[in-house]
């Protein structure tokens, strides 16, 4: 089975970028803008993994997570906060709230695609 | 009638009155002692036999001028909602036992002035109880038909047992109490019955001649108007019997206040202040009604009787001389409440102030300091007996002597004038603070003195003498000096002369050495307390400066002597408690003393009770100097206090100052970090996107498609690009912010900017298909830097570009002249700026979520860097507000 890649990021050339490194990994990839898009997407699907940018329009990466770890059904998806925010301070806070692993932006993709599969192993 | 019989009856009566009294007082606190209607009724204690039988005899003598003695009180009434309720409260807060109390207390507790109050009241009552002795003596003969009115012998005149039956009677019935501050219900409702059953028998009478004898009051008027001398009967003669009638209402306007009888009724006995709502239209119906039929009962006399009969007992003639001895018998009743409840007031009164204000402070007071409780107010009790006794007694023995040969309505204006000189001390002193014990003491005794010249010693010579000499050729001969004729004032009767001469000098001398004289601390006080009474209700027990040394047991040592051990430790318990003391206080203070001295006066007189309180007391006196040192030292006080409030209030100024820039600051701080980490943010997103694309496109150069290479090329292509905005724009920014920025202000004409700009993105608009419009064609010279304002309008119209709608888009800029300034507007027909954006749009870094394009364009300053230069030319912009479609922003360019 493939494994499901949700990427939430408002920058779309990031986006870009990751879709394409995730696919040649095999993986299905689902793209949301902001935290309201992501929920659209989890009526329909329950990824793996799920990307989350911090600073994003309207509803933002803690918003979307705390949202995410109250519903039932994606206990099992692991969480990764991929940010430009790499403050100390900021970085405990995304653990806090229960993410995977804290990555910060800019990043090397090979970096990202072997953290998320080491991830999922 | 028989002699024993109507002896027999006035025992009866007296009975009966004495089971009211004891009803009243077993039931005091039910509704038929405490209402109005009984408080009015013992008001009217004021109509006594004068009343009963003196205006008729006025009536028949001259006339109309019976009336002025019930016109005083009536003015008086209304203003009772005023004068008497502060009267009232005063009385009940310094727990008051008689108009001597009163006057005495309001000029600093001065024993002498109590004394000489009482001593007033004593010459002023004493005629009055003598005129209703007169009254029941006369009355009394008429019914048995004696002639014993001439005997010389004291023990077989019947009327002196009567005297002393009403003595005895009286010494028993008020003094069952010791505490004078008390109420005495009983004796209240027994008055009340008293004034129900004179008021009705006086209108029966009046009826029964009116109406039975004669045939109605247009009969007796028609008969009578056709006798002599009718017309002065009827009539007021000019300005002398204007002055006259102006003197005798003013007199009988102060009797209603300050006559003890009334006193005692209107204010010592009152229950609650309302009753008195009632009152005052009540009281002045009761004397109407007692007045309807005087006039009629006194000319039916007249025609009856002829001039050759004692004119004031025509309504006890009439019946008689009709045979109906029923009729003249409840007469008789009728006069008999009458006088009996003007004698057992009065005495009452008298009593308590003789005891309490004259006896105990001058003689008495050692004899209490060893004894107890029992013992001393079964003495209290005793000198108030005695003090009854003897004053019905003196009166008896006035009446013998003096009274036989004047009329009962001249006896009773002797009282009045006499009572009247406590006036000036008593209203005066309720509103004027500077009103003083000497000044009081000095216009009483001056005014005393010419009464006693003018009224008192011309009627004891007369009575005498049996020679009018003194009256008509003055003392020593002096015609100045004519006692009825003072200074050749010639017009006014005796007593309305007496009164004008004695009331004007005592007015003049008190207010007069009240200003002349200092007064002492402790007057001041109470002076103050009486003056502002409604101020110092709650504080009354710490109102008084007072230095000096006592302990606490002493006091209460003297308060068990006259209270008892139960109710003066009780006291002593509330006093502990009301104030907070612990209960071993050794040393009193001010308070405590004051509080004792209160405690003491409803028992001995506010006199007394300080001189008793005086004398455990180590009292240091006052100096002025040290009264004038606490003044200054409170004074220090206030304006060091006003000084350090001040210092205070700069201080907290400063430090709420300083708070505000601190808080600034820290905002400031929070701004700046916030401001980088958004830099780093922003500028790390183009550099990540950079990167990845970099990192895929070396990684996989072979494999990926070239269509997909192209896009992360052109991607980088569009990173970079921003990546350079954003740093341009960022530096610009912080030269503005910092203030580094200087302008190059030079006159410029606006519509060449707007054409330029419009040429420099016309290309990009026309790509989208947006129209530029610029509406207004004229030239405008303004003081502007010709390449901020170059970018302020790139800036706005760019952001225009990124709202508006592809295809039929318009941004249009126009402009005019506003007051002082030009204002420029820059109208595009998009989406419009959202609500919560209105607030934010000028922030730097902030970016509307209303964007067309996914991902807004450009660095996030733009508006923010357009605000700062506008700024910079003292300029304002703004997002309208009020816009239907579309956006429009706004600038102003002052013309200086």
């Amino acid at each position: 089975m493939k494994k499901k890649i949700l990427i939430v990021d408002d920058e779309p050339n990031i986006v870009m970028s990751l879709e394409y490194a995730f696919k040649k990994q095999n993986f299905e990839v689902f793209i949301a803008r902001d935290g309201s898009e992501v929920f659209e997407i989890l009526k329909g699907e329950i990824p793996d993994v799920i990307i989350l940018d911090v600073m994003m329009p309207n509803v933002d990466g803690y918003q979307t997570i705390k949202k995410i770890k109250e519903t039932v059904n994606l206990t099992a998806t692991k969480v990764v906060f991929l940010s430009a925010k790499n403050k100390a301070s900021d970085i405990e806070k995304g653990l806090k709230l229960g993410a995977d692993k804290y990555l910060t932006k800019p990043f090397s993709v090979k970096k990202i695609v072997s953290e998320i599969l080491e991830l999922l192993n | 009638m028989n002699n024993y019989l109507l002896f027999f009856i006035i025992v009866i009566y007296l009975s009966l009155l004495f089971y009211i009294a004891f009803l009243a007082e077993k039931k005091k606190h039910s509704k038929w002692v405490n209402n109005p209607y009984v408080y009015t009724l013992s008001l009217a204690v004021y109509c006594s036999a004068w009343t009963y039988y003196g205006s008729i005899g006025i009536a028949a003598d001259s006339g109309v001028n019976f009336l002025p003695i019930y016109l005083g009180p009536v003015i008086a009434a209304p203003l009772w909602i005023l004068l008497l309720k502060k009267i009232m409260r005063i009385s009940k807060q310094h727990k008051i036992s008689s108009i001597a109390d009163f006057i005495s207390l309001r000029y600093g507790n001065n024993r002498f002035l109590g004394a000489l109050v009482t001593f007033i009241c004593l010459f002023g009552t004493l005629p009055y109880i003598s005129l209703q002795l007169k009254a029941v003596s006369e009355t009394f003969q008429i019914m048995t038909h004696n002639t014993s009115y001439n005997s010389t012998s004291v023990l077989g005149d019947s009327t002196f047992y009567v005297a002393l039956l009403l003595a005895v009677f009286a010494t028993f019935f008020s003094t069952q109490k010791t505490d004078a501050s008390e109420k005495h219900k009983g004796i209240i409702a027994s008055v009340a019955f008293e004034s129900v059953l004179k008021l009705v028998f006086f209108l029966v009478i009046g009826v029964y001649i009116t109406f039975y004898l004669f045939d109605g009051t247009i009969d007796i008027h028609n008969q009578i108007s056709k006798k002599e001398n009718f017309k002065a009967l009827t009539s007021l003669n000019g300005l002398e019997d204007g002055l006259n009638w102006f003197f005798m209402i003013a007199l009988s306007f102060f009797a209603i206040f300050l006559l003890p009888r009334q006193f005692q009724v209107s204010v010592l006995e009152n229950n609650r202040e309302k009753h008195l709502k009632k009152a005052i239209w009540l009281f002045p119906l009761y004397l109407l009604l007692f007045n309807i039929f005087v006039i009629f009962i006194a000319w039916a006399g007249k025609l009856t009787f002829g001039n050759d009969i004692s004119t004031e007992y025509y309504s006890l003639l009439l019946p008689l001389k009709n045979g109906n001895i029923f009729l003249a018998t409840l007469v008789f009743l009728g006069g008999f409440s009458a006088v009996i409840s003007m004698v057992i007031v009065s005495t009452l009164a008298l009593s308590n102030m003789v005891s309490n204000n004259l006896i105990i402070p001058y003689g008495f007071l050692n004899k209490f300091k060893r004894n107890e409780t029992n013992r001393n107010s079964k003495y209290i009790k005793n000198i108030r007996r005695i003090s009854i006794f003897t004053i019905i007694i003196i009166s008896y023995f006035f009446y013998i002597s003096f009274s036989k040969e004047l009329s009962l309505y001249a006896i009773g204006l002797i009282s009045f004038v006499i009572i009247a000189q406590l006036a000036p001390s008593f209203f005066i002193g309720l509103f004027w603070n500077r009103g003083s014990s000497k000044a009081s003491i000095i216009g009483i005794i001056i005014g005393f003195l010419i009464v006693a010249y003018t009224l008192i010693l011309p009627f004891t010579m007369f009575a005498y003498t049996g020679a009018n000499t003194f009256v008509e050729s003055g003392f020593l001969g002096l015609d100045i000096l004519k006692p009825h004729q003072l200074f050749h004032i010639d017009f006014l009767s005796p007593p309305a002369h007496a009164f004008f001469w004695s009331i004007s000098l005592n007015t003049i001398c008190y207010l007069f050495f009240s200003l002349a004289l200092k007064s002492n601390y402790r007057e001041r006080n109470y002076a103050e307390m009486f003056v502002e009474s409604s101020s110092f209700s709650s504080l009354q027990d710490n109102a008084f400066v007072w230095k000096g040394e006592a302990y606490v047991k002493d006091i209460k040592n003297v308060l068990v002597r006259f209270l008892g051990d139960v109710k003066a430790n009780r006291a002593l318990k509330l006093f502990f408690q009301k104030y907070n003391l612990d209960a071993n206080t050794q040393l009193a203070d001010a308070r405590l003393i004051n509080f004792s001295e209160k405690l003491l006066t409803g028992n001995i007189g506010s006199a007394s009770a300080k001189i008793l309180i005086a004398n455990v007391v180590k009292e240091e006196e006052i100096s002025l100097r040290e009264v004038l040192k606490i003044l200054e030292e409170s004074k220090e006080n206030i304006s060091n206090n006003k000084v350090l409030l001040e210092k205070t209030d700069q201080l907290s100024k400063i430090s709420s100052e300083l708070k505000n820039v601190n808080e600034e600051l820290v905002v400031k701080d929070k701004q700046k970090d916030e401001f980088l980490d958004t830099v780093a943010h922003e500028l790390k997103t183009p550099i990540t996107g950079i990167r990845a694309a970099t990192e895929l496109l070396i990684d996989d150069m072979d494999e990926m498609p070239t269509e997909l290479k192209k896009q992360f090329l052109n991607n980088i292509l569009q990173d970079s690009d921003r990546l350079g905005r954003l740093i341009n724009n960022i530096l610009d920014f912080e030269k503005l912010e910092s203030g580094q920025l200087n302008l190059d202000l030079q006159v410029n004409d606006i519509q060449k900017t707007i054409i330029k700009v419009f040429a420099s993105i016309s290309q990009l608009a026309a790509k989208k298909g947006i129209k530029l419009i610029n509406k207004n064609p004229y030239k405008l010279h303004l003081f502007f830097d010709e390449d901020k304002m170059h970018q302020v309008l790139t800036n706005l119209v760019s952001n225009a570009l990124k709202f508006c709608p592809e295809k039929n888009g318009t941004i249009s800029i126009d402009y005019y002249l506003g007051n002082k300034e030009a204002i420029i507007t820059v109208e595009d027909n998009g989406k419009g700026i959202p609500k919560d954006d209105f607030n934010y749009i000028f922030d730097k870094f902030y970016q509307s979520k209303n964007q067309n394009t996914i991902k807004p364009e450009g660095s996030g300053l733009g508006l923010a860097i357009t605000k700062q230069i506008v700024e910079k030319h003292n300029g304002k912009i703004w997002a309208e507000k009020r816009q239907k479609s579309g956006a429009k922003f706004v600038f102003t360019i002052p013309f200086k």
